[in-house]
């Protein structure tokens, strides 16, 4: 494995991907981009244009039909130890309590009991759960939940977020305060994210980089940079740059939408 | 807990009731008790034969248990090979549906003919009956497992092993107790089906099924009436335990346990 001069080999690179599904349908179609360490990139698209896809691709959780995906100079299955998948319900184990919810990723991997309980209560205070710790899911509300998935995909420590619409369920006001959670703890941790929304919204103010993408089949449409200053807050969204890339963004992905 | 209470209050009423109009219809036609014997005449069968009547309980509750502990280790073990192996499950499922259908008092005789007359034949009627419901619910249970679950499981590097103890055993639990729920109650009427080819499994000895055979063939049908109790009684236990050991293990996390926990 080349881990030599890995400042030149970019974080996560897509090379003419193609995704056919069994039935011939084509989810995504000869797309090339290339993720530099660090980037928190968000795809924006009409359903069918493959955003969910492009993340189970880079994961490895569904083989490309054709092309060529990279995750730090790896293939995506050799990738994994470097990368996290936040879904767009917790999708946390019912039978087990928060705590131990956080714990799962590390308990497969046979970490050490002291050790996992230790991270397990960083992570939770991360998170802003440590309160909740025993509680069962079905106990919590539906951003505690959100919360507690994220907490479970940070205690691996990854380099990479992949995040599939993980705040799609949630009420606006929840929806707000987790974005700028997340962006709190981006600007402290600098992972490379992958993340898929609806939200133009959402996607400006998270985003170094908007990726529109068009349907049918899926393929790039545009490639902006959100020319927004870092570290972003909850001040950003009544910045004046803020609603001027909205705007733009949402003009972009109008002309997606008629095409 | 007190409109539990009300409620228990109201269903020993509607019993009150029930008996009254049993006494009643007796005392109106001037039945026989050898027709129709009157709840006092059962109670007091109940009470002259009760040592006979609880060895008779005993050996069917021996049956019982005996087949219903064996199909759900054996169920649970076929379920995880289904779930491992989705070609064999397609290949095999069918026949466990077969084992549903098959008619047990047809081949009961059967497995009395090739064991032999006994208990031992008789646990193996109530394991063939109670077998069924816990493969197809523990089956279903195993394989219907979130997308994104197992997923995450495969993100993290996980083990075929830990995947099914850690996330597709778990997630079959409440399914596995439906099915056993099921074959609770069957497997008490599969053991009085049983006996009643076996016969006696000691000398002059055996289970409800048993009994009632002869109890009807003396025509004391108070006692026989006493024995349907009993066996409906063992059969309601059955599945009054089963509910309660369901309730220990989901009471934390699974909905159809939640009214318990909100009391």
């Amino acid at each position: 494995m080349v881990t030599a001069g890995a400042g030149s080999i970019p974080e996560i690179a897509l090379d003419g991907v193609t995704k056919r599904y069994r039935n011939a349908a084509v989810a995504v179609e000869g797309i090339s981009l290339t993720v530099e360490r660090g980037e928190f990139v968000t795809f924006l698209g009409p359903s069918g244009c493959g955003k969910s896809t492009l993340l189970k691709l880079v994961s490895g959780l569904s083989p490309v039909s054709e092309g060529k995906v990279r995750v730090n100079g790896m293939t995506p299955e050799n990738a994994r130890d470097l990368v996290s998948f936040i879904f767009q319900d917790a999708t946390l184990l019912p039978w087990r309590t928060v705590e131990h919810n956080v714990g799962l990723g590390m308990e497969l991997e046979h970490t050490a009991r002291p050790a996992r309980r230790e991270r397990v209560a960083q992570m939770l205070e991360l998170v802003g759960l440590s309160h909740v710790a025993k509680r069962f899911p079905r106990q919590l509300s539906g951003g505690m939940k959100m919360r507690t998935s994220i907490a479970r995909a940070l205690a691996s420590r990854p380099r990479i977020l992949l995040m599939d619409e993980p705040f799609a369920a949630l009420d606006e006001m929840t929806r707000d305060r987790l974005n700028e959670e997340l962006l709190r703890l981006y600007n402290e941790h600098k992972w490379t994210v992958l993340f898929v929304t609806h939200s133009v919204a959402e996607a400006v103010l998270l985003s170094t980089r908007v990726v529109i993408l068009a349907a049918h089949p899926g393929r790039v449409a545009h490639d902006v940079k959100v020319d927004l200053p870092w570290p972003r807050t909850a001040e950003t969204r009544e910045s004046k740059g803020f609603d001027e890339q909205v705007t733009r963004a949402s003009h972009l992905l109008r002309g997606v939408y008629q095409a | 807990m007190k409109r539990q209470l009300l409620l228990a209050i109201n269903s020993v009423m509607v019993f009150a009731c029930f008996l009254g109009l049993w006494q009643g219809i007796i005392a109106l036609n001037h039945l026989p008790p050898y027709i129709l014997p009157g709840p006092m005449t059962v109670a007091a069968a109940l009470r002259d034969r009760f040592p006979s009547l609880l060895n008779s309980l005993s050996i069917t509750t021996e049956e019982a248990a005996g087949g219903l502990a064996a199909s759900i280790v054996a169920g649970v073990t076929v379920s995880m090979i289904f779930a491992q192996w989705r070609g064999l499950r397609q290949l095999l499922y069918p026949y466990t549906i077969l084992l549903q259908t098959v008619p047990i008092v047809a081949i009961a005789p059967l497995i009395i003919n090739w064991v032999g007359a006994g208990l031992f034949s008789v646990t193996i009627v109530t394991f063939i009956i109670s077998l069924a419901p816990i493969i197809a619910n523990t089956t279903q249970g195993l394989v219907s497992v979130d997308e994104n679950l197992v997923n995450l499981f495969v993100m993290h590097k996980a083990t075929p092993a830990q995947v099914l103890f850690k996330l597709r055993l778990p997630n079959a639990l409440p399914n596995l107790f439906a099915g056993i729920r099921i074959s609770a109650g069957i497997s008490v009427i599969g053991g009085i089906m049983g006996e009643l080819f076996a016969g006696s499994v000691r000398v002059g000895e055996g289970g409800l099924g048993y009994a009632i055979t002869y109890a009807n063939n003396q025509m004391e049908t108070s006692y026989l009436f006493a024995l349907v109790f009993a066996a409906t009684v063992l059969g309601f236990s059955f599945f009054f335990i089963v509910t309660f050991l369901e309730w220990l293990a989901l009471r934390n996390w699974h909905e159809s346990s939640l009214p318990y926990l909100e009391e």
